[in-house]
């Protein structure tokens, strides 16, 4: 708190009535990181980086957007022929959407692995969830704003899914719709709602940033931090390994803006909304496929939006199903192999959401909405109480010296790159 | 994961090298015009503005006659190489609804490169009713709303063939086999000398069909140059930030070991 520690007096003047210096020194300089967190710690930062350009290329977007049903289209390829770069902000929008949500993703198998779930950090956990189900919100309110014949499909068949709910049902439907079906009412409250989500989003972030600094970042071998020799200072050392992963991103997200804009996208989209005409395949975005074919994998409807939404809810209560004290699948030999499991299951689940829902498909689905939901109801309880896991090292800098003396198969456990 | 990062720099880079192979194809109007080999492909692929003129003609000429192409103005054919007085020449050619006047009539003037290019039809219900019930789509952004847009398109302007005996071709269907279903309301548009071009290229089916296709690609995406030249320099910076990055981070980690 001591406002001595700046040498520039308008900034000891700032801090010593408004702390915004000592916040931020707090953060990046007293803020003690393993120092062996491996590049899967960096999808954090591009997560919150995705989260800016989203809202920046997203308020610009706004600008120059008409949310009626007779213009919507039009005014999106009016940005994309008539606002100076706005072809640009566009393909930003929609393809940092995408790449936001691989970040995510893979943020997410992250903390899966290395069980970053665990005690003390549940709490923060639980947070990142909420946020991926904001993200899911905000993600499927976008994609009808073009008013495509995707986006208008899409919104009727996922809206529908609430009229499944018993005695209610219908009368929910009405209520999302502002109406009798997906129509303008529809789209000015998705706008609306699309506009504001990102936002909480943003405030959600910040709470799970204030937990992530309760305790520090988890690790690849998963135990704590024992004292200063296991840890560095968050800046320079991470704020640079950061900027590196920045670098890579920005990079990736280039090639796809520039070269293959639409790769990730729907060629229907670009025909104008048709409630007359419906599409030969109805299909959501590829980040909500795995979810849509474990909606369509129960022959019930009721049952599949609930199986659909339990795949998440399952999710918030992980802390308490996997009770092994042993964080990092690095030591959980028969984790690991049903870590690897899930996450094909998982990618097997997408690729069954983009087919169609006949023959083996429909069997296949099953197959691997069963397995996704064993994994985490019988397989991890199990796996807490019966696995054999391996000894954990004494700290985190203990493997690191050891690896170095003598060279042999625990290399793994030196300091990440 | 930096080993991931640098395979996915490195594809990047060898597409970039690969690239130049599809400019070969940028004589489109080539008969043998092999699938998806365009002038447009690839990283530095461009629009052969020759053919953007023909495929015009085309348009003009063979399609407005059914489909309108409302996201384009006079205005924007400055990208196929024509200069402010042709345009205007161009736009001159076609009558458009203004008004109300003075006295709240509608009225009838010289279309304007500011203006649209009229539609033929006043709205769906006329386009339904002067084709046999079929919607002509709009062909504005075709070329992305159909998935391998431009093979596709190419593919179906020459995919008209007789019917197999076992297909029954309903009165005002016809039979194409790019088609999906293959039975569509549009009868073939390109017989092969539909249109005389003025730069004698070879006005076959083919041909005809290549040329209207590059047309449709630049109408669904006519900032695709300037898209693509730009994406090369920020592909260029973003590497060397990459690579920079990479040391910078190197170097400040080089205390730690
Ligand atoms: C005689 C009127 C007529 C002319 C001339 C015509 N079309 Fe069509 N076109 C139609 C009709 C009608 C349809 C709708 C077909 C259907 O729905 O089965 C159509 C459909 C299409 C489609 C959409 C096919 C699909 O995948 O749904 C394209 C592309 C197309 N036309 C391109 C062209 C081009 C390019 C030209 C000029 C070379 C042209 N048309 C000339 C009447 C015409
Ligand atoms: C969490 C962050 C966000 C996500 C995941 C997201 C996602 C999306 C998606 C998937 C689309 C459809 C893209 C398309 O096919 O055209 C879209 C469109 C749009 N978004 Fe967002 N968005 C976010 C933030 C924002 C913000 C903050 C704003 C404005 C304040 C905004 C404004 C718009 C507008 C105006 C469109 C319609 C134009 C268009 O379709 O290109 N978005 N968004």
């Amino acid at each position: 708190m001591s406002a001595e520690k700046f040498s520039n007096p308008v900034v000891r003047w700032i801090d010593h009535r408004l702390p915004v210096f000592s916040m931020l020194d707090h953060t990046a300089n007293d803020y003690p990181t393993p120092k062996n967190l491996n590049y899967m710690w960096n999808f954090g930062s591009l997560a919150g980086l995705s989260l800016v350009i989203m809202i920046v290329t997203g308020i610009v977007l706004a600008m120059n957007y008409t949310a009626h049903v007779d213009h919507a289209f039009e005014s999106v390829e009016r940005i994309m022929r008539d606002v100076n770069h706005g072809w640009l902000i566009r393909y930003i929008h929609m393809n940092a959407a995408s790449f936001f949500f691989i970040v995510v993703y893979i943020h997410i198998f992250r903390g899966l692995y290395y069980g970053s779930y665990k005690a003390p950090r549940e709490l923060l956990w639980i947070l990142g969830v909420v946020i991926f189900l904001l993200m899911m919100a905000t993600a499927f309110m976008g994609y009808v704003l073009p008013w495509g014949q995707m986006s208008f499909w899409g919104a009727t068949v996922i809206t529908n899914l609430f009229s499944a709910i018993p005695f209610v049902g219908e009368s929910i439907v009405t209520f999302l719709w502002g109406g009798f079906s997906v129509d303008n009412p529809t789209l000015n409250r998705f706008f609306s709602l699309h506009y504001l989500m990102p936002f909480l989003i943003a405030g959600v972030v910040v709470l799970h940033i204030v937990a992530l600094h309760r305790f520090g970042s988890n690790n690849p071998i998963g135990i704590d931090a024992k004292g200063p020799q296991d840890t560095i200072s968050f800046h320079p050392y991470y704020t640079i390994k950061d900027m590196f992963g920045v670098a890579v991103f920005l990079l990736l997200l280039a090639g796809a803006v520039f070269f293959f804009p639409n790769a990730m996208g729907h060629p229907d989209n670009y025909i104008p909304a048709n409630p007359m005409q419906t599409p030969a395949h109805i299909v959501p975005e590829w980040y909500f496929l795995p979810f849509y074919a474990i909606l369509r994998a129960v022959p019930d409807k009721l049952g599949g939006v609930l199986l659909m939404f339990s795949a998440i809810l399952v999710l918030f209560i992980l802390p308490w199903l996997d009770r092994s004290p042993i964080r990092s699948a690095r030591f959980r030999p028969v984790f690991r192999i049903f870590f690897w499991l899930l996450f094909v299951d998982c990618i097997a689940l997408g690729y069954l959401g983009a087919k169609p829902a006949e023959g083996i498909y429909v069997v296949l689905s099953r197959v691997t909405t069963a397995w996704y939901f064993m994994h985490f109801l019988i397989i991890l309880p199990l796996l807490s109480v019966f696995e054999t896991t391996k000894p954990l090292p004494k700290s985190i800098s203990e493997p690191v010296l050891s690896a170095r003396s003598h060279n042999t198969g625990v290399g793994q456990m030196a300091p990440a790159e | 994961m930096f080993i991931r990062s640098k395979l996915c720099l490195v594809s990047l880079v060898i597409g970039m090298l690969c690239a130049p192979s599809q400019l070969i194809a940028a004589g489109g109007a080539d008969v043998n015009l092999e699938k998806g080999k365009w002038s447009f492909s690839g990283p530095f692929g461009f629009f052969d503005k020759a053919a953007l003129q023909r495929g015009f003609q085309v348009y003009r000429e063979v399609c407005a006659g059914c489909h309108g192409i409302d996201y384009l103005a006079f205005r924007n054919l400055g990208d196929l190489g024509y200069n402010a007085a042709e345009i205007k020449a161009i736009a001159a050619e076609y009558e458009v609804m203004d008004g109300p006047d003075d006295d709240g009539e509608m009225f009838m003037r010289p279309a304007r490169p500011a203006d649209q290019i009229p539609n033929p039809y006043r709205n769906d219900n006329e386009a339904r009713a002067n084709n046999n019930g079929a919607l002509p789509p709009d062909l504005s952004l075709i070329a992305k709303a159909r998935a391998n847009g431009p093979d596709y398109l190419y593919s179906l302007m020459i995919g008209y063939e007789d019917a197999p005996e076992t297909t029954e071709v309903p009165d005002g269907m016809y039979y194409n086999n790019a088609y999906p279903g293959h039975l569509i309301a549009m009868p073939q548009p390109i017989y092969g000398d539909d249109v005389e071009y003025s730069d004698g290229a070879p006005t076959t089916t083919a041909g005809i069909a290549s040329d209207v296709t590059n047309f449709l690609m630049w109408a669904a995406e006519p900032k695709m140059e300037v898209r693509k030249r730009i994406g090369v320099a920020a592909v260029f910076f973003l590497s060397i930030f990459v690579i920079m990055s990479y040391f910078a981070k190197r170097r400040v980690w080089a205390d730690l070991h």
